[in-house]
């Protein structure tokens, strides 16, 4: 091949990096432009690794040469692409979106500061592609800590008190997060000598340093992706960010968190064969998936029925593991219904806080009771809105049904009813809460109501994501396909049914 | 042996009572310091790992990521108090309601005896 695969994977990390520091140091235009360009090779470029991974397999780089138990091992295999095109393909509508959103309305002071928003994305971006290439594990608990000191700014980018509050709220349980993590790092390398995954994976054993290990990254990740009982963070921080920002943190940081999960649990902790954690964290998740949805029924501002359905939809990804430890075919179900939902829930959760942002940069507002008649004041939104609604609800033909369909079947192949009731039970509460604000919508409006005139930047970036998250579901066949490449579903196949 | 053991239980004990801090203070310059323990803990675990090397030199990796580990600390502590002075800073300016993270009066008595802040 002429362009190898590897060119890729350096451009991935070095045009988002390089565009940060040259958005630093140009004046204003010129610098949305870099971020603008930025987001525009982004996609293509992590569509060629995908095409790379798909033709010649799992690919891999070695940073300056070194061999992986001394240097950083970058990796690519057909989960790294599936997340690295899903982060270029939201990173890319938020970015536009966040150039109209923090336009040239706002005053001279304030627009310093959201000016900052640039470079401190295209860093974030950096860590996020990063976190995805990684091969080991201190370097993904780099760029995790990466991702989560950028999206800490970002929240508190606008500079006002709400937004610095909800910073201040994120920061502590964030930071220490990660140290839950480092601390299993740390367990792990006194265990295993090593920091690769791959070649950790070789050594692992149910020593009690590894189960130890295990205990305190999964406890880390649990607080970081917000499942049930350390979720409480997460409906105030997501949603009293920017809107641009919420869709960034609900729609990828969030997936970043369940992504290590599934890194280290299939590359090293599927091997040990006791199977109380998974019941654990199927438990978990199932009441994250009904908390969360009940939780979104009772709010009253649009955000936080959104920011609580992130809540909901983060408690599917968990079934994963008691799904899959049934092993067999099952397992294949669950690991591709599973990724395939955290696809589904970035694309269309960051398309509905795209929608809500735009609405709310209209209407000076979110809460739910002054909404009444938005969808004929404002048809093009409410559209994007409720087609993002229907993946997260999980009806055909969006990407959210065929992500259900999947973990349904493993429930039911596996016998597992309990949770084939969760999965089903979840995708009704997402109805009501969702149809709950349609109905408010869709009412008439009052007679003094204007139309809102939504800006186009505002409202395309959603509405591409909207689109995105059906077709998702209707050509589903090319991302599986991609899914398969790599030594992560032969580790689930593994497991004796 | 038996002293990297020593260490190393003691990093433990020291994350674990970060972590009860964490969790325990609402007053934000106390959770930057239970996260600063947290940190603290895990590093003098990582290097107490690096004594354990058979070899007459100390294990050089987890010394790289101890370094590495305070890097990120330092920022994520600048980043915190950098915030508790703007949220202070917004909310005389903007005359919003009293603040409900934490229930020190003012910014001079920050690290002072209140108590109401637990």
């Amino acid at each position: 091949m002429i362009f190898p695969g590897e060119h890729f994977i350096v451009m991935l990390l070095a045009l988002p990096l390089s565009a940060a520091i040259l958005n630093l140091l140009l004046p204003r235009r010129p610098a949305s432009a870099v971020l603008l360009l930025a987001a525009v090779v982004l996609p293509p470029t992590a569509a060629g690794l995908g095409a790379a991974v798909l033709s010649g397999g799992t690919i891999s780089y070695q940073m300056g040469d070194w061999a992986a138990p001394l240097g950083i091992r970058l990796h690519a295999d057909g989960l790294s692409a599936l997340m690295l095109g899903l982060a270029s393909v939201i990173g890319c509508a938020i970015s536009f979106y966040a150039t109209s959103y923090f336009g040239d309305e706002s005053a001279p002071a304030d627009r310093r500061r959201t000016d900052m928003f640039q470079p401190v994305w295209l860093i974030g971006w950096t860590g996020l592609n990063g976190l995805f290439l990684s091969g080991d594990i201190f370097n993904l608990y780099v760029c995790l800590e990466i991702l989560t000191l950028t999206s800490i700014c970002l929240i508190a980018v606008a500079g006002t008190h709400a937004s610095v509050r909800a910073a201040l709220r994120y920061l502590p349980v964030a930071i220490g997060g990660s140290l839950f993590y480092l601390l299993g790092v740390a367990l792990l390398y006194g265990a295993g000598g090593v920091l690769d995954l791959e070649l950790l994976a070789d050594r692992a054993s149910h020593a009690p340093p590894f189960l130890a290990a295990f205990a305190f990254m999964v406890t880390g990740l649990l607080i970081k992706a917000a499942l049930f009982p350390v979720h409480y963070w997460l409906p105030p921080a997501h949603a009293n960010a920017p809107a641009p920002v919420s869709a960034l943190l609900s729609g990828l940081v969030v997936t970043a968190a369940f992504y290590i999960l599934l890194r280290i649990s299939s590359g090293l902790f599927v091997h040990l064969e006791t199977l109380r954690w998974a019941e654990l964290l199927g438990v978990l998740g199932s009441i994250s998936v009904l908390w969360g949805g009940l939780q979104a029924l009772r709010q009253d501002r649009l955000k936080m029925v959104v920011a609580y359905s992130t809540v909901s939809q983060v408690g599917y990804g968990f079934l994963l593991f008691p799904l899959a430890l049934a092993g067999g075919a099952a397992a294949e179900y669950a690991w591709n219904g599973a990724v395939y939902f955290a696809m589904a829930h970035a694309v269309a959760k960051a398309a509905a806080f795209l929608a809500v942002g735009a609405l709310m940069h209209q209407m000076g507002h979110d809460r739910l009771h002054e909404m009444e008649g938005a969808a004929w004041r404002s048809p093009f939104i409410l559209m994007s809105f409720a087609m993002a609604a229907l993946s997260l609800m999980g009806l055909p033909p969006s990407a959210g049904f065929v992500a259900k369909w999947m973990m349904l079947k493993a429930a039911l192949l596996s016998g597992q009813w309990g949770y084939a009731m969760v999965i089903v039970g979840g995708g009704v509460l997402a109805m009501a809460y969702l149809f709950r604000v349609l109905e408010i919508a869709m009412r008439t409006p009052p007679e003094d109501a204007p139309p809102l005139h939504v800006p186009r930047g505002l409202a395309v970036p959603g509405m591409v994501l909207s689109v995105a998250a059906v077709l998702l579901g209707i050509f589903s066949d090319l991302p599986l396909r991609l899914l398969q490449v790599g030594p992560v579903i032969a580790q689930w196949g593994r497991i004796a049914p | 042996m038996t002293t990297a053991a020593l260490y190393l239980s003691t990093g433990l004990v020291v994350f674990v009572l970060g972590t009860f801090g964490l969790f325990w203070h609402s007053n934000l310059v106390r959770r930057a310091l239970s996260l600063n323990f947290m940190a603290a803990g895990v590093f003098l675990f990582l290097v107490a790992l690096g004594r354990r090397s058979p070899a007459p030199f100390p294990d050089p990796i987890p010394h790289a990521l101890v370094l590495t580990g305070i890097v990120v600390t330092v920022s994520a502590t600048a980043l915190l108090l950098v915030l508790v002075c703007r949220y202070h800073e917004t909310a005389e300016s903007e005359s919003a309601p009293p603040p409900p993270l934490r229930e020190g009066k003012n910014d001079a008595n920050d690290e002072g005896p209140e108590d109401n802040a637990t």
